[in-house]
């Protein structure tokens, strides 16, 4: 298994108590990949508890990055919540740790 | 190809004040946009307005424009910044006394108001976006609502012939389209243009969140010299495409997965992202390299802009407390756990009414969210209690039964710290566009 961090960056974006997390292809490769296993059920499932709404995901392939906005993800909103990090900055670091399958096209010459 | 070079010189009311003189000492830019208004920062700033009328403009604008003003002037670079926040006429005034101090006579400033609409929506049927109920619904407990104006008012003034426009609530890419309009004449209709403009102030608002700031990651990301992090520059043609750059010498990098980044930053559906000049949009945007701490920006387009403005309403929600201490060393996970499990209980036993209670350890799960954390306990841990009341003394005994836990809580907690406060919460509504009038008004030093 590899990390999400291992083929991917991300940021962390935020309005009212709607997160949004990018998550950007190191090498545009690696974006079919990406759609293929960081899918918006994947990435609802992984906050569990913290995302009290739905996942949406959109597709950017010229970028080679995928954007999720993840509704109801601030414990009701950045100037509400009792949240630490009421800005939900730090999801995007969370995301990182997603487990995905070591990509068997890598091991080919 | 003529190109406009415009600077950003903050991402935020707090930001650093250095990257902004860089860029107009070194950055051969034309006009310089200041971003300082967050969503919640104009609501505080109509608190601050109705304990002093002639306050309520952002704090930092005296120390800005003193750092900047005299290269401005000598330059002819132009600046336009929200920096007037709830009270713009009295930060135009602040900024004429400012460049007059400077021997800057003749400086002309231009204040955009009308964004204030809170006569408006108290009165009418204004349903909030977030949740239910209406504006009017909110009562007394309302402090500002203020509609997210244009790029047009900001035009009317460069084309009158200010060299510093300073605005309340506007959109933050609309302090960059805007000169872009001036300069090009790009007609208000061309959906394809205002998209493109829109693209590039999106880039710029954040300021050092586009060279290297909220990015570095060392061993993955890494940037160099972030404590001179320079702030970025683009350089646009009349067709919309721009190159991101930053003052040569500065720190950090501007590159492809920076641009990346913020392009896709506060992003929803990269097809609409809804603004008062146009619907925008960002899915056919292309970055390249272009050199050193370059990227070309191309394609982005829109569509025609909504007919109803967003507001952001202001009001007081609630009272939080809040309390945190540390313990150290084998077992101090435990320990940590144990004194949540004491100030719960406390706050149950001495009746303290809460609507909402959180337990945090931080160093372990407090801002750490997905899968519990499954790795060797930390060498310390810091526990936070914080709760929402209805009433300030009640939020006041949150962060004393937290503090409490010196002399009766478990072995060896330190560096107790507590705070109560009020919430001034922000929620939205939306407005028809013929309802918000914009005007300017002038101030020459």
């Amino acid at each position: 298994m590899m990390k999400l961090r291992d083929l991917a960056h991300a940021r962390t974006g935020d309005k009212g108590n709607t997160s949004n997390i990018s998550v950007i292809a190191h090498d545009p490769g690696d974006f079919a990949f990406l759609c293929e296993h960081v899918t918006a059920d994947r990435v609802r499932a992984h906050f569990a508890g913290t995302v009290l709404g739905a996942v949406e995901r959109y597709e950017l392939p010229g970028l080679g990055a995928l954007n999720f906005v993840l509704h109801e993800a601030l414990g009701g909103g950045v100037t509400r919540s009792l949240s630490l990090d009421a800005h939900g900055k730090s999801l995007s670091g969370c995301l990182l740790e997603l487990e995905l399958p070591d990509p068997q096209r890598r091991s080919g010459p | 190809m003529q190109t406009v070079r415009i600077g950003s010189g903050a991402g935020y009311a707090g930001d650093r004040i250095e990257p902004a003189v860089e860029l107009v000492e070194r950055g051969d830019i034309a006009y310089l946009g200041f971003e300082c208004l967050a969503e919640r920062t104009i609501a505080l700033a109509q608190q601050a307005r109705l304990a002093d009328p002639e306050g309520g403009f952002d704090p930092l604008l005296e120390a800005r424009m003193r750092a900047v003003l005299p290269a401005c002037a000598c330059k002819h670079i132009r600046v336009i910044t929200n920096m007037g926040a709830a009270n713009p006429i009295g930060a135009a005034r602040a900024t004429a006394r400012i460049a007059r101090e400077l021997g800057l006579a003749g400086l002309r400033i231009a204040a955009v108001t009308g964004d204030d609409v809170l006569a408006a929506v108290q009165a009418g049927d204004f349903p909030l976006l977030e949740r239910e109920g209406t504006v009017a619904g909110l009562g007394e407990a309302v402090i500002s609502a203020n509609a997210y104006l244009g790029a047009a008012p900001i035009v009317a003034a460069l084309r009158g012939g200010a060299d510093v426009v300073i605005t309340g609530r506007v959109a933050d890419p609309a302090l960059f389209l805007a000169p872009l309009v001036h300069e090009f004449g790009w007609a208000e209709d061309d959906w394809e243009l205002m998209g493109k403009g829109t693209v590039v102030g999106h880039l710029l608002e954040c300021a050092g969140q586009i060279t290297g700031g909220y990015f570095a990651d060392p061993g993955h990301k890494d940037v160099a010299d972030l404590a001179r992090l320079g702030f970025p520059l683009a350089e646009v043609a009349a067709d919309g495409s721009a190159v991101i750059t930053k003052a040569v010498g500065s720190g950090g990098q501007v590159s492809l997965p920076s641009c990346k980044e913020q392009l896709l930053y506060e992003l929803h559906d990269p097809t609409r992202y809804l603004q008062p000049d146009v619907v925008a949009d960002f899915s056919s945007v292309r970055l390249r390299p272009d050199g050193a701490d370059r990227v070309a920006v191309s394609g982005g387009g829109g569509t025609e802009r909504p007919e109803t403005l967003k507001v952001s309403v202001g009001y007081l929600d609630s009272f939080v407390g809040e309390g945190q201490i540390s313990y150290a060393g084998p077992g101090a996970l435990a320990r940590g756990r144990l004194a949540l499990d004491i100030v719960r209980e406390r706050l149950r036993l001495t009746g303290v009414r809460t609507s909402e209670l959180r337990f945090d350890v931080i160093g372990w799960d407090a801002v750490h969210r997905g899968p519990a954390p499954d790795g060797p306990e930390p060498p310390e841990v810091r526990i936070r209690v914080a709760g929402r009341t209805e009433t300030m003394a009640e939020a006041v005994r949150i962060g004393n039964e937290v503090e409490t836990l010196y002399t009766n809580g478990p072995a060896g907690g330190g560096g107790a710290w507590k705070s109560a406060r009020q919430v001034l919460a922000v929620v939205s509504t939306l407005i028809p566009r013929d309802a918000v009038r914009p005007a300017l008004t002038w101030e020459t030093a």
